[in-house]
């Protein structure tokens, strides 16, 4: 039986750039779910954010038909089940690449905000910092280079759970290059390119934000001493 | 799909909550496999070939491809042997809230367990404790909500949730046992109380759960 919704039964209550909740959107709109935003100021959470995520009070958080599911990894594969018929299947069929999907978007979780965060933060710090905070996030950046191969996308022909969990933070490449004057292009080709292609289909380009937009927000929370993850 | 015990690797420790994990999975399936045991304070060139990235038992070896992490591991078992007993809920809520306590146990509450053996003096280690005593008391409570008035927290059979939580059931007896404190408490968690004993003599956990006094050697 098909899943209907309308932007009465589903809500996400998000932050417009926040890497975690972009996934969510992405995952929504490559299967053309509608759905209600509800954008959610971090510094004064609402009361509904509070109620359907009392354990973390973080965004994203998806209500369906008044159900609250917290953790992108966790609603990501929440929406891929209850709406198997909208294309396309972010998981694949054969559960071991199943089990490789689900491996790969945890290194991802586990790994590029913090990294990446410490690069752009270290920016104003030593220039130890400096270099440990850039081999780091490029060790990783090339480790899922090697992951992705000569594959078009994480998912194979088409999107998958890996893509949409890291194409946001493809978005945060022009900060890495500003504040950790770090190449792209050069650390990880092919990355780039993937992330190009990504965001040059219509689905994924009109729910990523631009990269200076990122850059300038990124900026701004630096100086404010903010978060994504919070 | 049958599997023959060659088929079927896994790498582990018998005193580790992580691998103790897919046995039990293993066991609700029936499965048979071959436990390869990795020396304590050293990593076989077995376990650094099939996991590269973070070099941790456990790993499981099914026809020679590795599967890494736990609870990766625990859902792999259950896609890849359909005619066992179902280890994630049937419906999609249900799996998206036994998913996230998973996540709660090993982001929150195994951290909050650590802290009370690494706190130093006695009012870090009350803080500490009284922490874990926190996460203990909403793993309580999620309990109660996905049990739905069964036995186990996925209902009348042992599952995922189960799973995820009650590897952890013998490190804190431990952290009882050596702190001298009560973590499980009849007041405040006594649905906890009555499914750990219930787990801890399943079919599936009785025979790999190790015991509390050889955990204890262990530490001396």
């Amino acid at each position: 039986m098909a899943e209907e919704s309308s932007p009465s039964s589903l809500t996400l209550l998000d932050f417009w750039p926040s890497p975690y909740g972009i996934r969510v959107r992405l995952a929504l709109s490559l299967k053309d779910i509608p759905y209600t935003y509800k954008e959610e100021d971090l510094q004064n959470k609402s009361q509904l954010l509070l109620n359907s995520n009392p354990i973390h009070q973080q965004i994203p958080v998806l209500i369906h038909n008044n159900k609250p599911i917290s953790e992108s990894l966790i609603i990501i594969q929440y929406i891929d089940e209850t709406w198997p018929d909208n294309p396309p299947k972010l998981m694949p069929d054969d559960p071991y690449e199943r089990a490789r999907a689900r491996f790969w978007a945890v290194y991802v979780d586990k790994n590029v905000y913090e990294l990446g965060r410490r690069v752009c933060l270290s920016h104003e710090g030593s220039h130890e910092e400096r270099e440990r905070a850039r081999g780091e996030l490029c060790e990783c950046l090339k480790v899922l280079e090697g992951v992705l191969g000569e594959r078009e996308y994480f998912g194979g022909v088409g999107l998958g759970l890996v893509d949409v969990c890291l194409v946001p933070f493809y978005a945060w490449f022009y900060a890495y290059e500003r504040l950790g004057e770090l190449e792209m292009e050069g650390v990880c080709p092919k990355l780039v390119a993937w992330g190009r292609r990504c965001v040059g289909e219509e689905r994924v380009g009109r729910v990523v934000p631009g990269q200076d937009r990122v850059y300038e927000l990124i900026v701004e929370m630096i100086n404010k001493k903010l978060r994504f993850d919070q | 799909m049958a599997a023959t015990a060659s088929e079927v690797k896994l790498l582990g420790a018998w005193p580790s909550p992580f691998v103790l994990r897919p046995r039990i999975a293993l066991n609700i399936k029936s499965v048979e496999y071959e436990f390869l045991e990795e020396k304590f304070g050293s990593k076989s060139d077995v376990l650094l070939k099939s996991n590269p990235v973070y070099k941790k038992i456990p790993v499981l070896l099914h026809r020679d491809r590795p599967v890494c992490e736990s609870l990766i591991i625990v859902q792999y078992i259950d896609e890849t042997w359909t005619s066992g007993p179902s280890i994630l809920p049937w419906d999609p809520y249900d799996r998206a809230i036994a998913r996230f306590w998973g996540a709660y146990i090993d982001d929150k509450f195994f951290p909050s367990l650590v802290g009370i053996a690494k706190a130093e003096g006695p009012e870090a280690k009350a803080e500490a404790l009284e922490k874990a005593k926190a996460g203990l008391e909403l793993i309580e409570k999620a309990f109660k909500e996905c049990s739905k008035g069964g036995e186990f927290f996925n209902g009348d059979q042992i599952g995922y949730l189960d799973i995820a939580f009650g590897c952890y059931v013998g490190w804190i007896r431990v952290t009882e046992s050596m702190h001298g404190f009560k973590l499980f408490d009849e007041e405040k968690t006594p649905g906890l109380v009555a499914w750990s004993e219930r787990f801890c003599t399943h079919e599936a956990v009785k025979d790999v759960m190790p015991e509390t006094e050889k955990l204890i050697e262990l530490l001396k």
